[in-house]
Order: structure tokens, then C-alpha cells, then sequence
């Protein structure tokens, strides 16, 4: 059972002097193996939200837990995906995938089969011993999610994942994640402000208001997917087709436009 | 002659003024004798010097033939510089990790790198004698300050997204530092090498003219105690090729590791 749970969790951050309230009051639980996206306007603190389920940061009130426990430093149970990839320039694919594990204690043909499975399974293979520099934006993206998925985490945390790749390669990846995301469910808590994204990949959405950032509404997702049955279509244009997809994206665009007239941006 | 110091000569120009530089120089030096300024005792003429410092190779000079005396000074500076490298590079990524070390150390680090390596010397001979030991810790006082100074400032600059990552993967202290400090501090690692080799250096001679029974330095006290002019200066034009050879191969070194990094 992995669970994300943010209780009251508030945020403030000063900047000359002067505090500021980024985040306010967010409750939510991501239960055990459910895909949740967090979509709003930029500066809402979505990424700090995520960084806070990390451990890389921390709330100013409230309380975030993963499996009920109190969040106090990052560890390897609670993966990041970063915007950035966050890659290691003098390590090689197979090194980068390889790092995490070793620290996790694992002999040498454990980790070696581990590492080998995510290569093939994103699609990397003959790149084992190339350097991040040597791969596109999209390779090196897949070498970061595979190093994640490697540690076999119990929860994994992306921060637009996706934002830094051009249109073409974010379609194939968005693509493989719901794949890979169906066939190997984790707790995944996915940070994004593209609203198709989200409502394609994710069970639940949340939107949140511009700063400070509120919860405006969460959405269910899943229920209309699996009663329509979107998993048949393999290709995202064909989900992107079909009505109840368009209505849920709808439903999220004039949420989240809301939020930029109010604010006048 | 507009030319700012920004605008690249090209070869010739390059060559040119190299040659007029030298010849000036020498003519001047020259000159000097020439104008009798200075007396042959105190002022050899460069050709006699560098009969004089090609002569030291096969006759000694104060107990050693040049190449001896080099020898000598090389295996000094290669102990004291290379001490300093071997615990100034970990001990400054060291404290780029740990903030209580760098607390520790800074401050005392602070205070004790503006005082001159020749300033070691009276404590070097009282604590580890005129051999090996003395000399050595007057080039590890010279060397050491940039060596630990550029790995700590690489390692303080290291890009927070790679210490991230890394603490999400689980990594520890120890991989933290050895695999990710060390590899993205490794162009200030070795800037600080050089300058460390530079300052090792020039501090070794300065060692050896007050201790130390051989080396170059030495041969240059005993030179100018028997008023042999020549022998100092070919003694100094010694200390500088072998200063330039050193600065060119850790210049090459540092091109070539910086080429095959992969980033």
C-alpha cells in the first residue's frame, strides 16, 4: 500500500522580506497505484507540491505523508522524474540506471537483469553505453524514467516530464507511459500543465488555482475511461477523437481558463 | 601601432615581434657589458652563461651534475606537490559536501594561506630536518591552498539538479562525493592542479636555497658563495625550463581531459 497524502499542507516563501503564500491549504490523497495529475497555471506551486512528496522541500504547516509515514528526506522508494532529466554527463545510459541500484545493495546479476529490462522495455537497446549528450531530448528522457522505474519505487513522482521534448517525441512518450503506467502500476504523482496530457495519462486530475494554489476541483478520469474503454485505442489521436475525452478535456480547459481571467493574465 | 590587446596577431606579426623582444633583450644585456656598466663578476655575458649551463651537465657543480641536481629537486617537488593534490582535492570536494567541515576548516584555512611557503621554512628544518621532510612541507604549503580551494569551489558549484537526483536514487555520501562532485568539479579540479603546480614550484626553490644539501636551488647558494655568476644564472635559466616544461604538460593533460569529458 503506497499512498501520498497532503493534510493542510500550506507553503510560504519569502522573497525581499515579504512573505508569500504559495500554496494553501491542499488536502489530497493519491491512493495506492492510482495515476494522479496535477494541472494549473504556472507559479501555482504544483511542482512544490511534488517536491515536497520528494522530500525536497518541505511544508511551512500541514503535513505530507507517503505510506502514512511523515516525509523527512528524499529516498529511493519515491522516484523523481525530472523536467530537466537530470541525467549524470559523465555516467552512460547503462551507468545512470545502474547508479540507483547500487545503492540499493543489489548483486551484480541482479541489477545487471534489472538495468537490461529497462533498457529494453523504453527502447534503448544498443545505447547501453552511450552518453546522455550523445542522445535526443527523447532518449534521454526514457534513459531517466527507466532509471525510476528501475528502483522499483513505490511511488514515483514526475515533474513535467515531458515539457523540455518537442511535440512529435512527447506524443510517442506520452504514449509508452500509458503503456508502461497500465501494464506496471505505481502510485504516481505527475506534475503538468498540458491539460491533454493529464487528462490522457492520469485516473484522477486535480486542478488547482493560480497562487496561492488551492485544489479548484479534482476530476475522475478513470471511470469515464474505463467505461469507454479509451485503453482499446493504442494510438493517443484516436483517444484524442473520441467524445468523452474531448468533454473531459474541455471540462478542464474552461476550468483552468477561469483561473487566467481571474487572475489577468 | 593602434592595435589593442584584444586584436589576434597573425603569425607573422607574431614572429615578428617575438624576435624583436628577444633581440632587444639580449642587446640590451649586451650593451650593458659593452657600456661597462657592470663588471664581468657581476654581470656574465649570455653566451657564457649558456656555455656554462650546457658545461653543467657534464662537470659537477657543488657535489652533482645539473641533470643531478634536478633530479633531486623533482623528486622533492613531486612528494610535496603531490601530497598537496592527494589531500587538498579530497579534503576540499570533502568540505563542498559536509557544511560542519567547512566550518572547521575555512576559517583556519583562511589564515593560514597568505602566509608565503619560504615563512614555513624555519619550522620545515626544526620539525622535519633539511632532507626530504623539510622541503617537502614548503612545497606543500605552496601547492596545497589552490588545489583544495578549486576542488572545494567546484564542488560548491555543482549544479543542484545532479545533487538532487542523485539523493532521490538513494545515493550516499560517499558515491555523492566520488561520483558526483568529483566528475562535475573536474575542470576546477584541474585548474587548481595547475595553479597548485606553478606555486609548488616556485616555492621548492625558495626552499632549497636555505635548506636542502642538493637541488636547484641549492646549486645557486652554493654558486653565489663562490661568486660564480655564471653558475647562478644557468642555475636560474634551469628553474625556469623545467617550470615551462611542467606548466606545458599539465597544460596538454588538462586539454586533453577536458576533450574526452563527456558532457
Amino acid at each position: 500500500m503506497a499512498t501520498i497524502q497532503f493534510t493542510d499542507v500550506s507553503r510560504i516563501f519569502q522573497r525581499d522580506g515579504k512573505d508569500f503564500l504559495s500554496l494553501d491549504g491542499i488536502n489530497l490523497t493519491v491512493q495506492d497505484r492510482e495515476f494522479v495529475a496535477i494541472v494549473g497555471p504556472s507559479g501555482c506551486g504544483k511542482t512544490t507540491c511534488m517536491r515536497m512528496a520528494a522530500g525536497l522541500e518541505f511544508p511551512t504547516s500541514g503535513t505530507v505523508k507517503v505510506n502514512n509515514e511523515v516525509v523527512t528526506q528524499p529516498g529511493p522508494d519515491r522516484a523523481v522524474v525530472f523536467q530537466q532529466f537530470a541525467l549524470f554527463p559523465w555516467k552512460s545510459v547503462y551507468e545512470n540506471i545502474d547508479f540507483g541500484l547500487r545503492s540499493k545493495g543489489l548483486p551484480k546479476d541482479e541489477r545487471d537483469r534489472i538495468t537490461t529490462h529497462y533498457i529494453g522495455l523504453m527502447n534503448l537497446q544498443g545505447y547501453e553505453s552511450a552518453y546522455p549528450h550523445q542522445l535526443s531530448g527523447g532518449m534521454q528522457q526514457r534513459v531517466a524514467i527507466a532509471r525510476a522505474y528501475a528502483l522499483d519505487p513505490q511511488v514515483l513522482l514526475m515533474d513535467e516530464p515531458f515539457g523540455a521534448l518537442d511535440a512529435q517525441t512527447r506524443v510517442v512518450m506520452q504514449e509508452e507511459l500509458v503503456k508502461l503506467a497500465r501494464k506496471n502500476p505505481r502510485t504516481v504523482l505527475f506534475i503538468t500543465h498540458a491539460v491533454e496530457e493529464a487528462v490522457y495519462l492520469a485516473d484522477r486530475v486535480v486542478i488547482m488555482t493560480s497562487r496561492p494554489g488551492k485544489i479548484k476541483e479534482i476530476l475522475d478520469v478513470k471511470s469515464v475511461r474505463e467505461s469507454q474503454n479509451w485503453d482499446a485505442h493504442s494510438k493517443i489521436e484516436d483517444v484524442m477523437d473520441l467524445e468523452s475525452f474531448v468533454h473531459l478535456r474541455t471540462r478542464v480547459w474552461k476550468s483552468l481558463r477561469e483561473e487566467h481571467a481571474g487572475t489577468d493574465h | 601601432m593602434s592595435q589593442s590587446a584584444a586584436t589576434p596577431l597573425n603569425t607573422k606579426q607574431f614572429w615578428l615581434y617575438t624576435v624583436i623582444g628577444t633581440i632587444g633583450f639580449f642587446g640590451l644585456w649586451y650593451a650593458a657589458r659593452w657600456l661597462q656598466l657592470a663588471p664581468p663578476q657581476f654581470l656574465p655575458m649570455p653566451h657564457e652563461v649558456l656555455v656554462k649551463f650546457i658545461s653543467l651537465f657534464s662537470q659537477p657543480f657543488a657535489g652533482s651534475t645539473m641533470d643531478a641536481h634536478m633530479l633531486a629537486s623533482l623528486k622533492r617537488y613531486a612528494m610535496g606537490f603531490g601530497l598537496a593534490a592527494l589531500i587538498g582535492v579530497p579534503l576540499g570536494l570533502a568540505m563542498g559536501w559536509y557544511r560542519w567541515l567547512d566550518d572547521v576548516i575555512t576559517p583556519l584555512f583562511d589564515g593560514l594561506r597568505f602566509i608565503a611557503p619560504v615563512a614555513w621554512v624555519p619550522f620545515a628544518a626544526l620539525w622535519f630536518g633539511t632532507g626530504v621532510g623539510g622541503p617537502t612541507l614548503i612545497i606543500f604549503a605552496g601547492a596545497f591552498p589552490p588545489c583544495l580551494i578549486n576542488a572545494y569551489r567546484g564542488a560548491k558549484n555543482v549544479d543542484v539538479l545532479y545533487l538532487e537526483a542523485a539523493s532521490t536514487l538513494g545515493i550516499g555520501n560517499f558515491k555523492t562525493i566520488t561520483e558526483v562532485l568529483f566528475p562535475a568539479a573536474i575542470p576546477s579540479i584541474i585548474a587548481g592542479l595547475r595553479i597548485g603546480a606553478g606555486l609548488g614550484w616556485m616555492s621548492l626553490v625558495g626552499a632549497e636555497l636555505i635548506v636542502a644539501s642538493s637541488g636547484m636551488g641549492n646549486l645557486i647558494v652554493r654558486a653565489q658563495s663562490a661568486v660564480a655568476t655564471d653558475t647562478v644564472m644557468a642555475g636560474m635559466i634551469a628553474i625556469g625550463m623545467v617550470g615551462v616544461v611542467i606548466d606545458v604538460l599539465l597544460r596538454r593533460l588538462e586539454a586533453y581531459l577536458l576533450k574526452h569529458r563527456r558532457t
